[in-house]
């Protein structure tokens, strides 16, 4: 059934090079010179170099690379808002690069929506003035583009802005705006320039999670500009890895995490160890509170533990942190009249500084009954402790995209 | 010292009162029709202004200036600056002086903003306006008189002519400015929804530019009262023309009486339009 469908889009051998004299870096760039070369010598920047991919109706395409790898102009090339220098782009078979203006024009109020990473609503406009924009170009009536800039209004959730003015809402809502405008054309194609990425995490989660609800519904072609690979993995059917102009690979998540096709995909692949990237700074619980040998006695002990709420106290002496004491034993202590930690006092504690990596606390915070784990600065003084669930927990918030990304990389 | 050398003389007045000569003999049929016509709008427009009756116009600024203001006292002062006016005894020559202004400002806003247009959406059109723009501004302004007594002759018209060379250029410079500080990326969406080029004008860069114009229509209002009243020495009637004849009788107080009419007749049309321009921000 597959091989029935035609491809939507179809982009063959395209090139986009940016200059007053493109030909002469067309021909050096076809001779297998590099960017940087032709760069130098000719003033002209390669955008994007013999680019050839597919997408088929209904899939999302997820394009990826850092900034400056070519996937906006790649994007741009597609309907038109950069004229590539050479190749051809069909859609429904039908060949872009040759359509003069007014076909242009017409094409894309036809084929393509657009959603932009800044958003690029109109401000003048109303919340409903914004979204009926693309079907007021093409001439329709003012009761049939209201009808469905409502509807695209609600299917985005933004029933009740309607008349509000885009600078009154928040960035996840502006964007939803944006999202509806291209929607209420009732085009087949969407593109969406790093549409999620100018919005908080969670934010841009829940986004996700409604793109891909609409897109069940709605089953548009989708090519999405993104540069982060978990929201490339969790929207994209399939892949497109760019560096400076050319598509290293294309295939599916899965294909791309398990074989890599460089080290640049590796590179962007590679599983992130989050214990080598957190330090106990950020794992720790903030906490000054010190008994001093010389002074504090289990009761003195016992109560500042009290005040903190906590179950043991690092213990001071002459500028030092020198061991720690539990509530359990300064108890014990008390009840037997001592009036020193001396007796009580364990002196064999872990001492860390603040960027000492999260990984080597798990064998310092080994068996259960262990102590805390004290942070210091250089001169001793205690700037906050860990202890074992605090770590874990810290961990699993941290790894969460994580456990997320290799997940559906697995199905 | 060394005397810069008699020899060269570039003899430029010669070119231009024979260019002049020229152009005054092979177009003199069509100044004359032009003349007509801008005769016969200023006129509807002096008559206007004269028939209105003071109290409809006091109160009116009065209620408009509170309006767009905002305050109360803002609009009590511009009503309040008007009927002293009227106290003065100048209340005719004054609306003579209003009637020019409005009418060379509203010629300056039809010339302008097509230009400011133009402007904004070809570099090239840009690059040759805009020195031409800065010798209209930096030229003193006694000199466009000449030209204009020549082709018009004394009276109403060269007045309006000299006023509007004198008074476009903010409008179209500011139009250009306005249109060319919309932001590209809401062009970008404007051209990939398939908006025609009259289409992103209208919709999106025209009513983003309207503040940054109105700042420039601002500027030219005030730059044609201040033409105006030179203006007189051609012939145009009004407050100036008080003005010119004090200095000429050396008599201070009517010399006195009518500046401030002009620096009143100013203060209200600049609030009012400087209110204009930049309401919408709020």
């Amino acid at each position: 059934m597959e091989k029935i469908k035609m491809e939507k889009i179809v982009v063959e051998n395209l090139y986009k090079i940016f200059g007053p004299n493109p030909e002469v870096a067309l021909k050096m760039l076809k001779k297998g010179h590099s960017k940087d070369e032709i760069m130098e010598k000719t003033r002209h920047g390669v955008g994007v170099a013999d680019a050839s991919f597919k997408v088929n109706p209904g899939e999302i395409l997820v394009v990826m690379g850092l900034s400056g790898s070519g996937k906006s102009t790649l994007v741009r090339c597609i309907n038109r808002l950069i004229n590539p220098t050479s190749g051809r782009v069909l859609v429904d078979g039908e060949d872009v690069t040759r359509l003069n203006n007014k076909e242009l024009r017409h094409f894309r109020q036809k084929h393509f929506g657009m959603v932009f990473q800044n958003f690029a609503l109109f401000p003048h406009r109303t919340v409903l003035r914004n979204v009926e924009y693309g079907l007021e170009v093409q001439g329709i009536s003012l009761d049939a583009r209201r009808k469905a800039a409502m509807q695209a209004v609600e299917q985005v959730g933004l029933k009740g802005w309607e008349d509000s003015i885009p600078d009154q809402l928040s960035g996840g809502m502006q964007q939803r705006v944006g999202l509806a405008r291209a929607l209420a054309l009732d085009a087949d194609i969407m593109l969406m320039d790093e549409a999620f990425s100018a919005l908080d995490p969670l934010i841009r989660r829940d986004m996700q999670d409604e793109l891909l609800d609409l897109q069940e519904k709605m089953q548009k072609t989708i090519v999405f500009i993104s540069h982060d690979l978990d929201e490339a993995i969790k929207l994209g059917d399939r892949i497109i890895l760019m560096k400076d102009g050319v598509i290293v690979q294309q295939g599916t998540a899965e294909e791309i995490l398990t074989n890599p096709a460089d080290e640049y995909v590796a590179s962007f692949v590679e599983d992130v160890d989050m214990t080598k990237v957190l330090t106990a700074e950020s794992v720790m619980k903030k906490s000054e509170i010190m008994a001093y040998l010389k002074t504090d006695g289990p009761r003195a002990a016992l109560r500042k533990m009290q005040k903190a709420g906590i179950s043991s106290i690092f213990v001071r002496e002459k500028g030092k942190c020198v061991g720690i004491v539990t509530a359990k034993n300064c108890r014990k202590a008390a009840d037997r009249g001592e009036k020193t930690l001396h007796a009580i006092l364990e002196k064999t504690i872990h001492k860390v500084t603040p960027d000492v990596p999260a990984n080597t606390l798990f064998s310092m915070l080994g068996d259960e009954n262990q102590h805390p784990v004290a942070v210091v600065d250089e001169n001793d003084h205690l700037l906050g402790v860990i202890v074992v669930g605090l770590l874990m927990s810290r961990l699993a918030e941290t790894m969460q995209p994580e456990i997320n990304g290799s997940a559906s990389a697995n199905v | 010292m060394m005397q810069f050398p008699e020899t060269i003389d570039i003899p430029l007045d010669v070119w231009v009162d024979a260019a002049m000569d020229w152009v005054l003999i092979t177009f003199s049929g069509f100044f004359d029709l032009l003349g007509q016509i801008i005769l016969y709008f200023m006129i509807y427009i002096e008559k206007f202004f004269v028939w209105l009756p003071w109290p409809v116009l006091v109160i009116g600024v009065g209620l408009f200036a509170w309006r767009v203001t905002g305050r109360w006292w803002s609009g009590l002062l511009m009503g309040a600056m008007l009927f002293f006016i009227g106290a003065l005894g100048l209340w005719k020559l004054g609306m003579m002086t209003l009637s020019l202004v409005v009418a060379s400002v509203l010629i300056s806003l039809i010339i302008g903003i097509p230009l400011g247009i133009a402007m904004a959406s070809s570099d090239r059109f840009e690059a040759v306006l805009k020195p031409i723009l800065d010798g209209m501004q930096t030229m003193p302004s006694f000199v466009y008189l000449i030209p204009a007594l020549m082709l018009f002759g004394l009276g109403k018209v060269p007045a309006l002519f000299a006023t509007i060379i004198y008074a476009v250029p903010p409008v179209i410079r500011l139009t250009n400015v306005g249109i060319r500080e919309v932001s590209p990326s809401v062009i970008e969406a404007a051209h990939a929804f398939g908006s025609s080029y009259w289409q992103i004008l209208f919709k999106a860069q025209l009513p983003l530019a309207r503040p940054t114009i109105m700042v420039g229509i601002n500027q030219t209002t005030m730059m044609a009262l201040a033409m105006v009243v030179i203006s007189s020495m051609i012939g145009a009637k009004g407050l100036g023309l008080e003005v010119l004849l004090a200095i000429n009788r050396i008599e201070v107080g009517r010399g006195f009486e009518a500046g401030l009419c002009i620096v009143f007749m100013a203060i209200v049309i600049d609030r009012i339009t400087f209110a204009l321009a930049t309401k919408k921000k709020q």
